[in-house]
């Protein structure tokens, strides 16, 4: 069967299924949400109206048994930047698409009036139904309904009611193998099928394998890879201490942002550290390791149980602990628990959410270290869209503007995740220049600056930050091409026998020749497209800056401020 | 004799501690140290004196803190 477009106009009521053209046969994941969009999407669009496309595709590998290849990429103009946006997440819908042969489902246009639609994708196409029973419902209770209205196995995409509201928080949730929840997080794209008018996409289980131009070499290849992640030194971390294993290493050099991004230490590290979560979810019987998808070798999820050992919250990620947890002073792993639960059943970006929450309580609206209000906020103004609520949901520069703070950790509007961009100067080189508002994992300069994955360059010298931005930022356009996880990049840095097997494995599936090289051009093409596509929406090098408050105030304990200049930066694009 | 304070990270702190202090001779390396610690040198990831990155012949000094990590990765 031949991988097909699956296209459906929200204006008319329509589903067509389309043969995949000629360019845009080798591309798959970020890079084909990011083609679709940069050719069929106005640039100057408003990124809620019925010019919109929202975009699904399973990566080049997804469906296949390569290991760690299930994340799906879903793009659009994005609500919350103005720019071009891709965002991945794991869960069981890349490889359910895959299966059924759809290598891109486009949702555009935008229905009449007020009306909420389900989309059930089948091998056969689309069928669009109205909904009314889940309109107004979280996450959790849509990924249940669908459970019982059409059986276990069926894949879910969905929005909580912040996508219903359209706020550029929305995220887009996507059920992982258990029935709990992935995030496509960032940039508002919940907002966007909120516009569409969709609550959720159901994908119907199939028995469809993957064809493989050549078996015998993809099993090769796909043994290699798997053995090169699981052998990798990192994949023992993750698998232990989940992502979370970041805030000592990071608050230890001086780089974790506390208290609105006013300290480059947090004094309740230990609480919500990766060791203190592993204790705790032992004790309670959940469960240390758990993977977003089936075919994930290195498992950096766990099942995390409250007091009573009730299920809590899964994928708790260092992300998210760190922006409830350090950037709003709340050192208690169990409401920054709760508040990840809320967050995913709302269907809102957590780190968005948070990082708004603590310009908040730069404004004085709550104190910091009050998690408990935090959570009456998220479930009474977020979940209920009050005025103040919709502010929240408006993220962290909303945020900022309405209340008159000049702290805002923003790029293009988009929050500045975990590692301050004072004392790990490479990320912020990464989130100045990012196609996608601030990223970290857009070119994750941390893993070498910090990390000592692929060498190590100094987080504190403006030496080689450029460089090593734009590398990783090129490969990493590829990786999220190819379905696999981002944490494939340790292995891929450090393990000289990873790449070559991942471009074995996408030669042998497609019967291609590709060498390593061609997958970094194709790295460097995305970027291209991407930045393109923000060019024409308006966007200068003017908007590739920090907000002025890194230059001017210095971060403790190495007391560092941002010191790139203009030029600097902009010769990030020199390629 | 140099007073340092020594802390452990992720699965380096089974069997021993989390954070303690302790004397070493002047000039004693980090790698020294950490194989007083009965760390296997690759287990070792990154290795911190006050915060910054250090190699393994560093040799902290009085009233530093060493921390010592595994690799680990995320993000
Ligand atoms: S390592 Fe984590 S994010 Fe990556 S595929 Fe596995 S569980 Fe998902």
């Amino acid at each position: 069967m031949s991988d097909r477009i699956f296209r459906v106009n929200m204006s008319d009521l329509s589903v067509k299924l389309e043969e995949c053209p000629s360019q845009w046969a080798g591309l798959g994941g970020r890079g084909l949400t990011s083609s679709i969009v940069a050719s069929e999407v106005d640039p100057c669009c408003h990124a809620l109206g019925p010019s919109n496309k929202l975009v699904f595709a399973p990566g080049l590998l997804s469906g296949t048994v390569a290991a760690n290849s299930g994340r799906l990429s879903c793009g659009a103009k994005s609500p919350l930047t103005g720019t071009i946006k891709e965002s991945n997440a794991g869960g069981t819908a890349a490889q359910m698409l895959a299966r059924l042969g759809c290598k891109a489902l486009v949702i555009e246009g935008a229905p009449a009036g007020d009306r909420w639609y389900s989309l059930r994708v089948t091998p056969d196409g689309v069928i669009i139904d109205t909904e009314e029973e889940l309109v107004g419902r979280g996450n959790y209770a849509v990924a249940e309904s669908v459970r019982q209205r059409l059986g276990e196995k069926y894949g879910v995409i969905s929005i909580g009611p912040a996508g219903e509201m359209k706020m550029a928080v929305a995220n887009i949730s996507v059920k992982d193998p258990d029935g709990r929840l992935r995030s496509h997080g960032r940039g508002g794209l919940g907002a966007v099928m909120g516009s569409k008018g969709v609550k959720f996409i159901a994908i119907e289980p199939t028995d469809n394998t993957i064809s493989i131009a050549d078996p015998e070499r993809f099993s090769r290849a796909s043994r290699a890879f798997a053995q090169a992640l699981a052998k990798h030194p990192v994949t023992e971390g993750l698998a232990s201490y989940g992502t979370d294993i970041l805030v000592n290493i990071v608050n230890e050099a001086g780089a974790l942002p506390a208290r609105n991004f006013t300290l480059g230490q947090f004094e309740g590290h230990d609480s919500i550290s990766g060791e203190t979560m592993h204790e705790r979810i032992k004790e309670r019987g959940g469960k240390v390791r758990h993977g977003c998808h089936k075919g994930c070798v290195i498992q950096c999820s766990q099942v995390y149980n409250d007091k009573q050992g009730r299920y809590l919250t899964s994928g708790f990620e260092y992300e998210s602990i760190w922006a409830m947890g350090a950037d709003c002073c709340v050192d208690d792993l169990d409401i920054i628990a709760e508040a990840d639960h809320l967050m995913d059943d709302i269907g809102i970006d957590t780190i968005e959410t948070s990082v708004a929450i603590g310009v908040a309580m730069e404004a004085g609206i709550l104190d910091f270290g009050d998690g408990r209000e935090a959570l009456r906020i998220l479930r009474e103004e977020v979940a209920k869209g009050t005025p103040f609520g919709r502010i929240i949901g408006g993220g962290a520069a909303v945020t900022g503007k309405a209340f008159g703070v000049t702290r805002v950790p923003v790029v293009k509007n988009q929050a500045i995740p975990a590692y301050d961009p004072r004392a790990v100067k490479g990320i912020g080189i990464t989130y100045a220049t990012s196609t996608m508002g601030a990223d970290h994992t857009a070119g994750y300069t941390i893993a070498t600056n910090i990390l000592n994955c692929g060498g190590h360059v100094d987080p504190l010298s403006k030496e080689g930050q450029v460089e090593l931005s734009r590398n990783l930022q090129i490969a990493t356009a590829a990786v999220d091409s190819t379905g696999m996880c981002i944490f494939t990049a340790f292995a891929i840095l450090d393990d000289e026998t990873c790449l070559p097997a991942l471009v074995d494995m996408i030669n042998a599936r497609f019967g291609t020749d590709l060498a390593a090289e061609d997958v970094t051009s194709l790295g460097a093409r995305i970027l291209k497209t991407e930045h393109d596509f923000n060019m024409r929406a308006g966007f200068t090098a003017a908007d590739d800056r920090l907000p002025e408050f890194f230059a001017l105030e210095e971060l403790p304990p190495h007391n560092v401020k941002w010191d790139f200049t203009q030029d600097e930066i902009d010769s990030f694009w020199d390629f | 004799m140099r007073r340092i304070t020594v802390k452990l990270f992720a699965h380096l702190r089974q069997g021993r501690f989390v954070s303690r202090d302790m004397d070493i001779a002047p000039e004693t390396t980090v790698a020294r140290i950490v194989e007083q610690l009965g760390i296997n040198q690759d287990e070792v990831g990154v290795t911190m004196i006050n915060s910054r990155h250090c190699s393994p012949d560093a040799v902290p000094g009085e009233g530093d803190t060493l921390a010592i990590f595994p690799l680990v990765g995320g993000g």
